[in-house]
């Protein structure tokens, strides 16, 4: 299979077929599907490298990234998602929020 | 000692005598009976918000919106002439619903010549004329410029479409704002142009909702788990307080003081604030928008935080001081269940690090929502088993009283007026 990243972050490819999502309704549903253990291996690994991500993104035009940019992108994207679980609740969903729901219907595209 | 000055009265609610400062009770928002007479006597008669010109880049471009708290379905559409119109979604042969998709019930939106009707293609131009009857010669003495769309009232301010149903609006879209809302003027808001958009159906009335983003008394308490510990005991500690309330009747205002997160310890803030610059109060970086309109941070508060413009009936536009700003619309469907959507706005992104920073503030600003909502259902569940009927509201909830009182005083305007 090819890679879905740049090939200065192989590191970060186990976690990229499940996490390059690019709308906010899968990266919130793979979040919710997911155990904070699950969560927390993705944000150990990716958050050393946020500095080395947005560095190499920048070299590039924002207006016209590669595919394997913007799939690195919405990794961290995805990052943003799974440090919410990670960093306070220990759990994929908002405390005390039962079956509410709140869905996204638009968002910026990259 | 308070932290910020209050009005002589003493307090902000008493600086409004017509409020009292008496126990209230929530029955408006728990009885059917009720939801009918604030039907015809606001949502039938208000101005309402329906979105932005943004939404309708060209000409023959439009959007559906089902407004059930006005009995009402519409399309908004941009004529020829680079006008935003708004016709009831119907068509004037046999009514049957004019621009749908697949499902009648669901909104629709794109680009069009014309519209043309699925029953017996009829068709009508943008600006709502009857421009093809098909087999006319089968009808008897047909005016067709008798026959267009039915018009709805349609008044656009700073960007924003307004529509009202009544049948002669008793004010203009202006005056119905009013100065502490037009004073916005000048807000970039035709710059902020990304936008993140959430929808969801809340089971609690909808003025429930509004008083919850109304008042920040909640915040520290409700929102204490979005935070590092030490964070939430200092904001709980500190309590709530707002520099700044104005009613203008049928509107309010609050502003609030701001945070300066970057410049806290690193056990006050998340990891991934730091990481991103972005959080609750929007990007750390703010966005350069130039010189701000005169009616926005009235207390001149440094810093400032936020002012929320809670517009009457079921808007509010909240303007924060890093450059950004939210709208939040909340659409009854019935007495103890409405729609609420809530809009992000951002000037768009033209590296990554301000796209990352937006992403965490706009992620945030859901887990807050989604808080926020849940606790309303707990709300509404409670009031109708009506076993308490009186509850207390502390000056910092100076807002949910107006909104129940301005409620009130227009059901009794319409209906002593109709009696």
């Amino acid at each position: 299979m090819s890679a879905l990243l740049p090939a200065e972050f192989a590191d970060l490819e186990p976690f990229a077929a499940k996490w390059c999502l690019p709308t906010e309704p899968e990266r919130y549903g793979t979040r919710l599907a997911s155990t904070t253990e699950q969560m927390q291996v993705f944000y150990d690994a990716i958050t050393p490298r946020l500095e080395d991500v947005l560095a190499y993104l920048e070299k590039l035009p924002y207006d016209a990234l590669p595919d394997d940019a913007t799939n690195l992108l919405c990794l961290l994207y995805s990052m943003i998602q799974a440090s919410f679980p990670v960093e306070i609740w220990r759990q994929p969903k908002v405390p005390d929020t039962g079956a509410t729901s709140f869905d996204c219907f638009v968002e910026p595209v990259p | 000692m308070p932290r910020f000055p209050k009005p002589p009265e003493g307090s902000w609610t008493e600086h409004y005598p017509e409020l009292g400062t008496g126990p209230v009770s929530y029955e408006d928002s728990i009885s059917p009976e009720y939801f009918e007479r604030e039907k015809e006597a606001i949502f039938k008669r208000a101005w309402l918000n329906v979105g932005r010109v943004e939404q309708l880049p060209r000409v023959g471009s439009y959007f559906t919106k089902d407004i059930k708290a006005a009995h009402a379905s519409i399309v908004v559409a941009r004529d020829k002439a680079g006008e935003v119109r708004a016709f009831h979604n119907m068509c004037r042969h046999r009514g049957n619903k004019l621009v749908w998709t697949e499902d009648p019930k669901n909104e629709s939106q794109g680009v069009c010549r014309q519209f043309t009707c699925k029953y017996h293609g009829w068709r009508y131009d943008l600006d709502g004329s009857l421009t093809f009857i098909q087999q006319e010669g089968e009808f008897f003495d047909v005016d067709r410029s008798q026959w267009g769309l039915a018009p709805v009232h349609c008044e656009v301010w700073a960007g924003f479409i307004f529509v009202n149903f009544s049948r002669e609006p008793s004010q203009s879209l202006r005056e119905f704002l009013g100065p502490m809302v037009t004073d916005l003027e000048g807000y970039p808001f035709e710059r902020m142009t990304a936008r993140f958009g959430y929808s969801t159906t809340v089971g609690a009335n909808w003025k429930l909702f509004m008083d919850a983003f109304a008042e920040f008394y909640h915040a520290p308490v409700l929102h204490g788990n979005q935070s590092p510990e030490k964070y939430s005991k200092a904001a709980v500690q500190a309590g709530f307080e707002a520099p700044h309330y104005q009613i203008e009747r049928p509107h309010r205002l609050v502003s609030t003081s701001g945070v300066r997160f970057w410049e806290m310890d690193a056990d006050m803030i998340k990891p991934m604030e730091a990481m991103t610059r972005g959080g609750l109060f929007g990007p750390w970086d703010k966005a350069e928008l130039g010189e701000m309109p005169k009616g926005l941070n009235p207390a001149k508060c440094d810093p400032w935080g936020l002012d929320s413009f809670q517009l009457f009936p079921n808007f509010v536009i909240l303007i924060w001081s890093q450059g950004w700003y939210l709208t939040y619309h909340y659409w009854p469907t019935s007495h103890n269940t409405h729609v609420f959507e809530g809009n992000v706005y951002f000037l768009p992104a033209t590296n990554v690090r301000d796209r990352i920073s937006q992403e965490m503030s706009a992620v945030t600003f859901k887990e807050f929502a989604l808080q926020d909502a849940n606790t309303l259902e707990a709300t509404q569940m409670m009031l109708e088993t009506r076993y308490v009927d009186r509850f207390l509201l502390g000056d910092q909830e100076i807002l949910c009283r107006h909104l129940h009182a301005e409620v009130r005083d227009w059901i009794d305007t319409y209906e002593g007026a109709s009696r």
